[in-house]
């Protein structure tokens, strides 16, 4: 059943407050798992609009804008906000009403906020967030005398509770059905004077109608004297980064043994069928396989998101960009690159949208350079992979596991990677021009919701099987193609796979490669790789797997160690800390920039850093005898 | 109203409380123009009259500094922080 679409179009109500309010979280209890554009955990630096059926029956659109302090907008996230409140994006989200959302416990500058949406000439409303906190604080706020005060309706919401945000539903639809046609707008960016006098009349207003303790949350205070100590919050966050790493591999094992489980099942289901070999090894080689062996990494990516969202709802992200500051700034990024550099682990794709929350063009632009540096999750399944295979599993200094510790150490290559080339391109690109000030709220910590959770994994692990189910799909055939045919001639003694086109193209650029230590099957799979890092797994599994037979196909690893030196494996990780090997990242770049220079920049620059790296790694690993 | 001196609350101690007396830009030693970092101080809510506490500060040098106003929790560097004026409270 399909509704007629009405002619015309739905309303459109835009969120609009401080970052930190719980708009998000508001928006979520609004529209549900129904939103239409994901987004990337860490900040909101992008529109998202969801659907919303009022209690009267009415179909609206809700769109969530990026939180800002002044509708002057310093940087692109904000401009997003700009643009849309004062009707200069796309037609279909020009708003028929703004709700400006405030922390119900910190109303002050979303007071101010609220008095210059006011000069936009559209229907504004005031709802106060997050009134639960608010009221088990002792705060008391007259709503009936602030709504005349500021002179728009003000409601409360609370959007973790059932029921939260039906006094604010009701007032849409009052709203909604007084349809005020959108006036002209008086708004232009406020000088230092104007922001100052309506500072002034918000906190008169809040002398008027706010009634409680002057004191500040006493549990954040005394959270902040441990977490904010100068010496001891820097251990905490490296303790927590530490843990962070240690659970993506700890917790993930047994869903990780589990899906594995379930491909190897997958696979000799299709082992039985009375099938043509062609069609049984495209399935089971091509398919089943590649597929499998990069979705078996689900677990570990659901579980990095979950420690950078909780991270950030907690309120604990703008701490650590703090704690961060002075020692990012030695290296030449500002302490807000702290959060897209840490979503970067996760993938660089948001790490790198995430970067709009710098205002300063050049601070920008080093963070962005500098991202894909950051071991992201799809590397996870190339690490596991070569160090299974070729670092033994045994234990250094009684406690730490030798895997675990070379993971950490490819880790730890990326990151200094990273500060390195931020550091150069301060000094000699930028040459050291006094960049933006770091000015940050650092809000009051509370407890993640689990619905709000909930939908961020939701979003994050659908994103990635997306990608599993297309990008890397397609990639797994055409590597199968590649290393299927042409078929062997009858009577051929080698492996069939000598004979197709992916050794001829793996040939092709052995001189290359060579002093790398890579040989013709790793030049194949880099290739797809280009596409998604973790492709490169289930190619290498794939191309094993046709030339080896059997007893290779069940294990990638062995096949491996059986035909790789060491040195080899080594290079092979180098080359992966470094190389530009993700056409989405590329592409992100290159839209967040607007523009292909810095895109190229990215590539090439990355693609020299791997070449060296591998190259170093390998011809010191032979003259050590493990060439 | 005390008067006691003021101020840069840049280079005031942890645990400094006072009220700020004024906000001087040009005095913030920062990449920013002076007209942009007044409007962007006051943005985050440093206006004249308005109660602030130095509560935290990073390990080197000082640097960065968390300063409570009103209600509100702000982490900025002491240069930008040179442009807030406080006279200590009694």
């Amino acid at each position: 059943m399909s509704d007629v679409s009405p002619v015309l179009p739905s309303p459109v109500i835009a969120l609009v407050g401080n970052p930190n309010c719980g708009k998000t979280a508001l928006f979520n209890a609004l529209t549900g798992s129904r939103q239409k554009v994901a987004n990337y955990p860490g900040v909101t630096v992008e529109k998202k609009v969801g659907p919303l059926v009022t209690p009267a029956g009415r179909s609206v659109r809700i769109v969530d804008l990026p939180g800002t302090y002044s509708l002057r907008a310093r940087s692109p996230d904000e401009e997003i906000t700009r643009d849309v409140v004062l009707g200069r994006a796309q037609k279909d989200v020009t708003p028929d009403l703004i709700v400006c959302v405030g922390d119900a416990s910190n109303l002050r500058l979303a007071l101010r906020l609220a008095l210059e949406l006011k000069q936009v000439g559209r229907p504004v409303m005031l709802s106060l967030n997050m009134m639960d906190i608010a009221r088990r604080r002792g705060i008391e706020i007259d709503a009936d005398r602030l709504s005349r005060e500021i002179g728009v309706p003000v409601v409360s919401s609370v959007a973790v509770r059932r029921g939260g945000t039906d006094a604010l539903l009701a007032e849409i639809d009052r709203q909604i059905a007084r349809q005020q046609a959108a006036g002209t707008s008086e708004w232009h960016a406020p000088d230092a004077g104007a922001l100052r006098g309506a500072q002034r009349e918000a906190d008169r207003i809040l002398a008027a109608v706010v009634r409680g303790p002057g004191n500040p949350d006493s549990f954040t205070s005394r959270v902040d004297k441990v977490l904010l100590h100068p010496v001891a919050g820097l251990v905490i966050l490296l303790a927590i980064l530490f843990v962070m790493f240690q659970a993506v591999f700890a917790w993930a094992e047994p869903g990780m043994d589990a899906i594995e489980a379930g491909f190897q099942w997958l696979g000799s289901l299709v082992e039985g069928l009375p099938l043509p070999e062609l069609v049984r090894s495209f399935l089971k080689d091509g398919l089943i396989g590649g597929v499998g062996a990069v979705i078996v990494f689900l677990p570990q990516i659901v579980i990095l998101f979950f420690f950078i969202l909780v991270l950030e709802d907690l309120g604990y992200m703008a701490r650590a960009a703090f704690l961060m500051d002075r020692i990012m700034g030695g290296a030449g990024l500002h302490g807000r690159a702290f959060i897209p550099l840490l979503s970067s682990f996760a993938c660089a794709i948001p790490g790198v949208m995430s970067t709009r929350v710098i205002d300063d063009r050049r601070d920008r632009l080093t963070t962005i350079l500098v991202a894909p540096l950051m071991t992201c999750s799809a590397r996870i399944p190339v690490y596991t992979l070569i160090i299974g295979a070729f670092i033994p599993d045994r234990e250094v200094w009684g406690f730490v596991g030798l895997q675990g510790l070379v993971m950490f150490g490819l880790y730890t290559v990326g990151i200094v990677g990273a500060l390195t080339v931020s550091f150069v391109v301060k000094r000699l690109v930028w040459r050291g021009k006094s960049g933006e000030p770091f000015m940050l709220e650092l809000p009051d910590y509370k407890i993640p919701q689990a619905r709000s959770l909930a939908i961020g994994l939701w979003t994050r692990a659908m994103a990635f099987l997306k990608r599993a189910g297309t990008t890397i799909l397609a990639m797994m055939i055409l590597i199968w193609l590649l290393a299927s045919f042409p078929q062997p001639p009858v009577g051929a003694t080698d492996p069939a796979i000598d004979y197709s086109f992916a050794a001829m193209i793996g040939s092709a650029i052995q001189p290359l490669t060579a002093p790398l230590g890579f040989n013709w099957q790793i030049n194949v799979a880099l290739i797809p790789g280009m596409a998604a890092r973790e492709v490169a797994v289930g190619s290498l599994g794939t191309i094993y797997a046709i030339s080896g037979g059997e007893e290779a196909a069940d294990q990638i690893g062995q096949a491996l160690s059986a035909q790789w030196s060491l040195g080899t494996a080594l290079a092979f990780l180098a080359w992966y800390v470094f190389a530009p090997q993700c056409a989405s990242t590329l592409a992100v770049i290159r839209r967040e920039t607007g523009g292909w220079t810095w895109m190229w920049v990215t590539f090439f620059y990355m693609l020299a850093l791997a070449y060296v790296a591998a190259l170093v790694t390998y011809q010191v690993s032979r003259a050590l005898g493990a060439g | 109203m005390n008067t006691l001196p003021t101020i840069a609350l840049g280079a005031a101690r942890v645990g400094f409380r006072g009220r700020i007396h004024a906000i001087d830009a040009a005095r913030g030693g920062t990449g920013l123009p002076a007209e942009e970092l007044e409007r962007r101080l006051i943005e985050l809510g440093f206006v004249e009259g308005a109660n602030v506490e130095l509560l935290h500060q990073g390990l080197f040098g000082g640097d960065p500094i968390a300063v409570r106003i009103a209600h509100t929790t702000i982490g900025l560097r002491r240069r930008e922080a040179m442009a807030i004026l406080v006279s200590a409270e009694i």
